[in-house]
């Protein structure tokens, strides 16, 4: 069976760092880009291995700050 | 259109539904009771709405949402539930919201009594509330100034988009004469295209606000307000003087004390003693132009309230130290007679020559 | 390729100015989504409080007051009644709804005004930082209880829920969480639902939202999820307690 493939996009300047998006993905992809610093001065949240991201949009559901758009690949390609 | 006899509290009433005011939020406390009474029996039948608050505080309030709907609204009450509107006042000045708000007002400190006063003074023209604001207050003599001023009230505070008080006192809401509605004035308001009826998708939202966090955004808005308060105190001054002409003593008084006042002033006359009345209308802003045509025969002031004394405070500022200053009051819901007023003027008058 | 999560039209593109972590984003957000898909966003009137979401005016992207602290529901009751025909909420925290604004909800409810209110309860003063609330739980800290809160001298914490389903015109109450995504999605629902049956013209809806204050509880967001769960809920048990018969 096919699984729903997604991808997590984020808009890092909003992000805040709070990491709530890191507990709850099923995959355990979402994490603290610690090589990185964005406007704000947090470590945003990042996604490292998009091709496990199953677009449940947990991620999205608890970020605070709106700053992450999930999108659904077409398994038809 | 004829006149018909009404309490004063329902003549308020009558004036502000004539006026375009649909909706009326309010709490009872004695003597203004007939005001909200008259409304939550007349309101519906216009399609309009009575809403008994829980408080004074939740009353006012509810005018300040209300009010940021754009309509015509209305809240009534006495001194201590005045006192208790002080922060929705505040805010409504703060968010520049137009509303009428009646005090019919009685004794006090505290729980004070029932009976007449005008000991909101202060309360009233100083900003009872916090911060850099002011409000148009409207004074009335007479039941038929009631009914005019009121309507007036609601134009004014469409206009300048500010509160308005009417205040008078106990005497004012509850005595009965005969009144007429006239029709309002043609002042030309502005649309409310602030008002918050809905985006509906097409405009950008509209916020009814008074928090205005950085410092220069908040004073840039106070010196919006303050020049609008410039240009009340500009336009919408109003007094009346009575017979002034050679007078020897100049005698203030607002509200039903005036017509007291003016009773001794005619009594007087007939005694051979000049005295002269300057009845200020607006208690904010104040006459203070009226003062200055004051006729040099005249030697003393003397300024008479239902208080130990607080309009006399503006007196003292309009006369700019030119005449001595001298007051007689009455306060605690007792009301001055005409003999006393007279008795003190001819003491006065002794005293100067 | 399709969008399947992205930011509502229900919210402005202003940056929430909250702290990290502090879960009033994630309730801004899901009050947006509801007045979006239910298409009333163009006749929603919001009252934001005095608090942390005393700036709620900026987010939320439709008409907006902002009220004086605890008198939302007051404001609300004076925008409702000259405008049956809108749809109106008031977004509340627990200094302002459960100390300041008792009265003000209270009759709210009471008189049955046909709005809805949010209702975040984060058991702490956030903005004026971290003094003791009426929700604030026994042996918590906070400024104005630096011993922990004292039932002797403060008494127990208030549950509003609870209180206010007692009351007739508050036909829909619910209390939900946003600690997880589950309670998120279910706290989406109960919002929905209490709009529902404002538009319906039902009465006073109301939903309390359990929610974190990293900051002023002095742990890290993801460790707030956590007491949130182990000390909230125990006291202040989810769940509906009142919304109105089918039919009626």
């Amino acid at each position: 069976m096919a699984k729903r493939r997604g991808i997590v996009k984020f808009t890092e300047n909003r992000c805040k760092g709070c990491a709530l998006c890191t507990t709850v993905c099923p995959v355990d992809i979402v994490v603290m880009n610690k090589k990185k610093i964005n406007v704000k001065g947090y470590h945003p949240a990042t996604v490292d291995e998009m091709e496990k991201c199953i677009a449940c949009t947990n991620c999205a559901t608890i970020c605070p700050d709106a700053v992450i758009e999930v999108e659904t690949i077409d398994q038809e390609k | 259109m004829a006149k018909v006899l009404m309490k004063g509290n329902e003549a308020i009433a009558a004036a502000a539904m004539k006026a375009g005011c649909k909706y009326f939020f309010g709490y009872p406390i004695t003597p203004q009771n007939e005001l909200p009474e008259f409304m939550s029996r007349e309101l519906p039948k216009i399609g309009g709405v009575f809403v008994q608050a829980e408080s004074e505080v939740a009353a006012i309030n509810m005018i300040y949402g209300a009010a940021g709907t754009g309509a015509r609204v209305m809240t009534s009450s006495s001194s201590p539930g005045m006192a208790l509107k002080q922060e929705g006042i505040s805010y409504c000045a703060g968010a520049e919201l137009p509303c009428v708000i009646v005090n019919i007002s009685r004794g006090g400190p505290g729980l004070g009594g029932i009976q007449p006063s005008q000991a909101d003074y202060f309360m009233t023209t100083r900003g009872g509330g916090n911060g850099d604001y002011r409000h148009p207050v409207y004074a009335p003599a007479t039941l038929q100034e009631a009914v005019d001023l009121t309507m007036e009230a609601f134009d004014v505070a469409d206009y300048y988009r500010t509160p308005v008080i009417v205040m008078g006192d106990g005497m004012i809401g509850q005595m009965m004469e005969p009144v007429e509605f006239k029709e309002t004035s043609n002042r030309e308001l502005p649309a409310k295209d602030w008002a918050t009826t809905g985006t509906e998708g097409k405009r950008q939202p509209n916020i009814i606000n008074s928090l205005a966090l950085d410092p220069a955004e908040l004073e840039k808005h106070c010196h919006k307000l303050d020049a609008r308060y410039k240009e009340i105190e500009e336009k919408e001054v109003r007094h009346e003087m009575y017979k002034m002409e050679g007078a020897e003593i100049v005698l203030v008084a607002y509200g039903t004390t005036s017509r007291i006042v003016k009773n001794a002033i005619d009594a007087l006359q007939k005694e051979g003693i000049k005295a002269g009345l300057i009845r200020p209308i607006t208690l904010w802003p104040f006459p203070e132009k009226a003062f200055d045509a004051i006729p040099e025969t005249a030697k003393v002031i003397l300024t008479v309230e239902m208080s130990t004394g607080q309009m006399i405070d503006d007196v003292k500022i309009a006369n700019k130290g030119r005449l001595p200053i001298e007051f007689y009051g009455r306060t605690g819901g007792m009301i001055p007679t005409p003999e006393a007023i007279m008795e003190q003027v001819k003491e006065i008058l002794g005293g100067v020559k | 390729m399709s969008t399947v999560f992205s930011k509502t039209e229900g919210l402005t593109d202003k940056q929430f100015h909250y702290c990290p972590g502090c879960t009033h984003g994630i309730i801004h957000r899901l009050v947006g989504e509801v007045l979006v898909e239910l298409g009333v966003l163009g006749k929603a009137i919001g009252v934001a409080p005095v608090g942390c979401s005393v700036l709620a005016y900026d987010y939320f992207n439709c008409d907006m007051h902002e009220a004086a602290h605890g008198r939302a529901p007051a404001v609300a009751t004076g925008i409702k009644r000259v405008l049956p025909d809108n749809v109106v909420f008031t977004y509340q925290g627990d200094g302002d709804l459960a100390s300041i604004g008792t009265a003000e909800i209270i009759h709210a409810a009471h008189r049955g005004e046909k709005f809805t209110t949010i209702f975040v309860n984060n058991a702490i003063y956030g903005m004026t930082g971290g003094q003791m609330a009426p929700t604030t739980l026994i042996g918590q800290k906070a400024t104005t209880a630096p011993f922990g809160r004292d039932a002797a001298t403060t008494g127990m914490p208030l549950r509003m829920s609870e209180m206010l389903s007692t009351i007739d015109g508050a036909v829909f109450v619910e209390r939900c969480t946003v600690h997880n995504v589950a309670g998120i999605r279910k706290t989406k629902k109960a919002i929905k639902k209490a709009f529902e049956v404002q538009i319906e013209g039902k009465g006073f809806g109301i939903v309390e939202i359990l929610s974190t204050c990293p900051t002023n509880w002095g742990i890290t967001p993801v460790e707030s999820l956590k007491w949130l769960e182990e000390n909230m809920i125990p006291y202040y048990p989810l769940g509906n307690f009142r919304t109105p018969e089918e039919g009626k």
